[in-house]
Parts: structure tokens; sequence; C-alpha cells
């Protein structure tokens, strides 16, 4: 059996920890930007607006080379934010923080969707009665509209992390492909596909990717019924 | 005096605009559809800002353009109830009870949970959640929160209009008790003359 735990090298083992961590991590990381991001998409009345739109959407449909060209300019030691970061002793250059902010930027406009459409969903009429009831705007959003979009928020977060697992033009443009640090569960794929013999450690990688993918968006759409809301996040 | 309103709003070509003082007791806002009558419930409740004028009740003043004050919904004291209920429908109708009571300063409450859940008959239906309850049921409950928020005066927006004939005759029922019983001043919306003359002491029309 291909997916037996005891057929599962170290080496495999140590590349689902490092996929499982690299995509938790960029989770997090998106998490308050691409809320703040919804909030500003859904609530909202700038000018510009429809600009930040198409700019949260990029990475969407830009090539993943370029924006790991991107953010390889940016955070390189010769970018700005690079330069930025280096002052404070930190480098993400071929470490897997890296792949994390990678993963992050690509993951950033599913999650932005799909909380922006939690929030468009809150009936604004319930938190201008709770408004009358004696709740400051402070207080409606935290015990009205984010209790009331959490399901979705939930189901961001998830499609972030799936999205981030999933992640490789960006990431092997930007880090590179360092087994141990970089080399997350696409890139270990890749790598083995290089080489002749490596059928099944391909073969098992892949599986577990389809698994922990589909998992993630099942748990996804679960949420997204669970809060009744018709419109679908993908 | 316990309402002194004086207001005016322009909502693209339309202007809505009311200017009446009324006693205590239930005082009706009566007017065809489209008439504007929300528009006013919503700018005592400060939830829309009206263009000019003037807003006090029982002496307290909510808004006054010329003076530049203009309460926070939050700190106007109504209890308003709405023709949808708006119930919070993730929390149990004992959360939606309390949620108003929780936040108002102590002083201010003046009634006990225990009493309104016996004046509306809601013991049986405090650990329902909103979606289960009937529209009769739903309402008590809104106008149970309504009161339990420390609300020195309610609006009703057409509280009966979405209700079945008995449904709405027990709600009636409610509202004449809180108008004897509790002594609370009452601005209430309505375009049904039938009704409007069965529970207000005074009448506002609206055009």
């Amino acid at each position: 059996m291909a997916l037996a735990p005891n057929s599962i090298s170290p080496e495999e083992w140590g590349i689902i920890w490092l996929s499982l961590k690299v995509s938790g991590a960029a989770m997090v990381a998106t998490l308050p930007v691409g809320f703040a991001l919804a909030w500003a998409l859904a609530r909202g009345r700038f000018p510009g607006r429809v600009l930040l739109d198409a700019l949260v959407h990029l990475p969407l449909v830009l090539p993943p080379v370029v924006t790991g060209w991107l953010l390889l300019l940016s955070f390189g030691a010769q970018g700005l934010a690079g330069r930025w970061l280096a002052a404070m002793g930190v480098s993400v250059m071929f470490r897997w923080t890296g792949a994390a902010l990678a993963a992050s930027v690509m993951a950033l406009p599913l999650m932005v969707r799909a909380i922006r459409l939690s929030l468009e969903s809150v009936d604004r009429r319930l938190e201008a009665a709770a408004r009358t009831l004696g709740a400051s705007p402070l207080r409606v959003f935290a015990t009205i509209t984010l209790p009331l979009a959490l399901p979705g928020v939930l189901a961001g977060m998830v499609l972030g992390f799936a999205r981030s697992l999933g992640e490789f033009g960006a990431t092997i443009t930007f880090v590179s492909n360092i087994p141990g640090e970089t080399q997350t569960l696409p890139l270990a794929i890749y790598a083995a596909l290089q080489v002749p013999g490596q059928e099944g450690i391909v073969t098992r990688l892949a599986l577990i990717s389809v698994g922990l993918s589909l998992a993630a968006l099942v748990a996804s759409e679960v949420l997204t019924r669970r809060m009744g809301m018709r419109a679908h996040v993908l | 005096m316990s309402f002194e309103v004086d207001v005016s709003i322009t909502r693209g070509r339309r202007r809505i605009a009311a200017s009446f003082e009324a006693g205590p007791g239930i005082t009706a806002l009566f007017g065809r559809s489209g008439a504007g009558k929300t528009s006013v419930l919503d700018m005592i409740a400060g939830l829309v800002r009206p263009d000019r004028g003037r807003i006090a009740v029982d002496g307290r003043v909510l808004f006054n353009a010329a003076a530049g004050i203009d309460l926070r919904p939050e700190a106007r004291g109504c209890g308003y109830v709405f023709q949808d209920y708006r119930l919070f429908p993730h929390m149990s109708v004992e959360s939606n009870l309390r949620y108003g009571w929780r936040m108002a300063a102590p002083d201010a409450r003046w009634i006990a949970f225990e009493q309104v859940v016996e004046f509306l008959g809601l013991a049986g239906l405090l650990s329902a959640r909103p979606r289960r309850l009937s529209g009769g049921e739903a309402q008590r409950v809104a106008i149970g929160r309504a009161l339990l928020s420390g609300a020195r005066f309610l609006l009703m927006d057409e509280p009966l209009s979405s209700l079945d004939a008995a449904r709405r005759e027990e709600i009636m029922r409610v509202i004449e008790r809180i108008r004897d019983e509790l002594a609370l001043p009452i601005l209430y919306v309505s375009h049904d003359r039938r009704e409007v003359e069965r529970l207000a002491g005074q009448i506002v029309e609206m055009d």
C-alpha cells in the first residue's frame, strides 16, 4: 500500500511537515492583511477601490513566476523590503519564511474573496438594531458582525491554507528549491520527477497532496454552507 | 412633551419632512407607504442624520443641527421595534433579550429580566433560536429586548404588518399594556387606520 505510514520515509515526513509549517505560517500571516482588505472592499467607500480590488486579485491571474520575480526584487538584498528586513537582522531569502511569504501572497486573493463575501452577507439591519440597543460600533463588530461572518472567515483561512500547500511557481522563483528549507510538497514532487526511478516518492507525495487539498476544499465548502451563503467562494 | 420633532432630509430627489409635538401615551405616525415614516423613526433613533432640525424626547435633546448636538444611536435610550424583528440569529432568545440589558448602565435598567419574561410570556422560549419562533413570538422577543435595553421611549415600525390576524391581536394587547402599565412614550408607525385608532392617543399624518 503506497500510503501506509511505514512506507513514508523520514525525508518525506520532513517534506510534509515543512509544507504544513509553510502553509500554516502563510495562513496566519495573511489573515490580518486579508481581513483588513476584505473589510475595506466590502464596507469602504473610497477613491481607488476598484484599483485596490484589482491589485488584490493580481496574484490570481499573474504568471506565478512574475509574482516570484517581483518578490525577489522587493525582498532580495537590493530590494527595499529586503534592506529594511536586513537592517533588523532578518532575511527571508532561501529560507522557509520566504516560502511562507510567497505562499501568503498567492493565497491572499482567495482569502480576501471568502472573507469579503461573508462580510457582505451580514445583514446591516442587524447592526443598526444592535446600535439602538446600546452597542458602540466596536461592540457591534465584536458581537454581531464578526460572529455572523466567522464561518466565511474560517472558510477563507482554509482556502488560503490549501492554496499555500499547492504553491509552486512563485516559491521556486523566489526562494529556490532547497531540501529541508524551501522544498514543499509540489517542489519535492517536481524534484523527484527530474530523477529516474523516483516514481514511488512522486506517487506518495502526489496522493498526500490530493488528500490534503480535498480535505481543505470540503472543509471550506462545509463552512460556507453553514453560513447559508449561496455564493461559492471559488 | 414626550416627542418634539422637527426635521427634514433630502434623499435623492425626495424630501422627507416631519414636524410635530406629542404628549405621553402612543402617538401614531400615519400615512401611505413611501411617505417617509420609517425615515423619521430612523432619524429619531440616530440611524439616519437629518439635514436640519431638532429632536427631543421627554425634554432631552437628541439632535439639534443648529447647536451641533447629535447623540450616537447607542446613547439615545430608544427602544426600536422593527417590522422585521431583527433578532440576532446566532444568539438564543435569552441572549437576544439580555443583549441591550448587559450594556445598559445599572441605573438605566428600570425593568428586570424576569419581569419582562413574565410580562411578555416568554418563559418557554428562552433557549430557542430566533429562526424557530413564529412571527408573534419573534415580535414579543423583539419588544422585550427593547424594554430590557433600558429604553426611555419606544419606536415601533409597523410591528403588526408581518403577522396574521390572531397574532396581531396578541401583539396589539401587549402594546396596550406597555402603554397603560409601563407608561412608556411610544411613537408608532402604521398605514392601517383601524390599528392607529385603537392604539393611539394622538395621530400625526404624513404625506
